[in-house]
């Protein structure tokens, strides 16, 4: 009979780590989609997978169980993921003058006629994965989590840690930085 | 370039992209592997620090016991006495002054 969740969870407390396996079978997809939208090579990616169950396992004791479990450890795998962005700042330097050609033309299409170019998604997905490595820490978490995943600021503020009115702020400033960033780019190219 | 517009359409690319949630083949072992290890060295460690404290408390013990017997002035020849009182009191009842007339 498979047992539910709080079950295998008050196991895991009382010593038996066997039962933290099958948490770890169901969640891990999960944790891995996460940490991948943060992280480009895959043993990074499998670095923080890592982190956040071992974590997770260290820190099951505060689990109170209010909330369900996946949330629980959707906080704790963003927060790692934060670490890991703060921990790779010098990633950051790279040029926009190694824009490949399909990014280029993407660009090139963007610019002669706006509503066609997203057509082309591959380039504009290399291309956009390009600039949020270029953001702040901060920025490149709120703008994950506030534009891409469509998450409320309350949502956010839960999520980091954060906050309410910090989310507030982080936004609007990762905001100007991202479009500094596509300026910039706009400059390496078209001046 | 409207930037503005540069952004919007480049975010939107972003959230078409779906989440990859694939796995690598027996992750989870990796993991379960990981934390028994852990444990494992943990309770080495939990071992080995009791150790070292039981280890610092007994010379710590020693090193009080020495300083006592040192500072503590002997009493002279007490082992006399004492031996003496000994036999005093096993030969108590056989020592017994002659009362008799």
């Amino acid at each position: 009979m498979e047992r539910s969740e709080a079950e295998l969870i008050a196991a895991v407390l009382k010593g038996d780590s066997a039962s933290f396996e099958p948490l770890v079978a169901k969640y891990s997809p999960r944790v891995f989609a996460t940490a991948r939208r943060y992280a480009r090579r895959e043993s990074e990616i499998e670095d923080i997978v890592q982190e956040v169950w071992l974590k997770a396992f260290d820190k099951l004791g505060s689990f109170r169980g209010e909330a369900p479990f996946e949330h629980w450890l959707m906080r704790m795998t963003v927060r790692t993921c934060y670490d890991f962005l703060r921990g790779h700042q010098r990633n950051r330097e790279s040029s926009f003058s190694e824009i490949s050609e399909p990014e280029e033309d993407w660009l090139d299409r963007f610019v002669s006629d706006p509503g066609t170019a997203v057509e082309d998604a591959e380039a504009a997905k290399t291309l956009i994965n390009r600039v949020l490595e270029r953001l702040s820490p901060e920025a490149r978490l709120v703008i994950q989590l506030l534009e891409i995943e469509d998450k409320s600021v309350k949502e956010i503020a839960d999520l980091t840690g954060w906050s309410v009115p910090l989310v507030k702020v982080r936004a609007f400033r990762a905001r100007g930085e991202m479009r500094k960033i596509l300026a910039r780019m706009a400059k390496d190219k078209y001046l | 370039m409207n930037i503005a517009d540069l952004q919007q359409q480049l975010i939107a690319v972003a959230r078409k992209q779906d989440p990859d949630e694939r796995v690598p083949y027996a992750f989870e072992k990796r993991i379960m592997a990981l934390i028994a290890e852990r444990k494992a060295v943990a309770g080495r460690i939990l071992w080995a620090r009791g150790l070292w404290r039981a280890a610092v408390t007994c010379v710590a013990l020693a090193v009080v016991c020495g300083a006592v017997s040192f500072f503590t002035p002997s009493a002279a020849d007490n082992s006399n006495d004492l031996s003496q009182d000994l036999e005093n009191t096993l030969l108590a009842s056989v020592d017994q002054p002659d009362t008799t007339p």
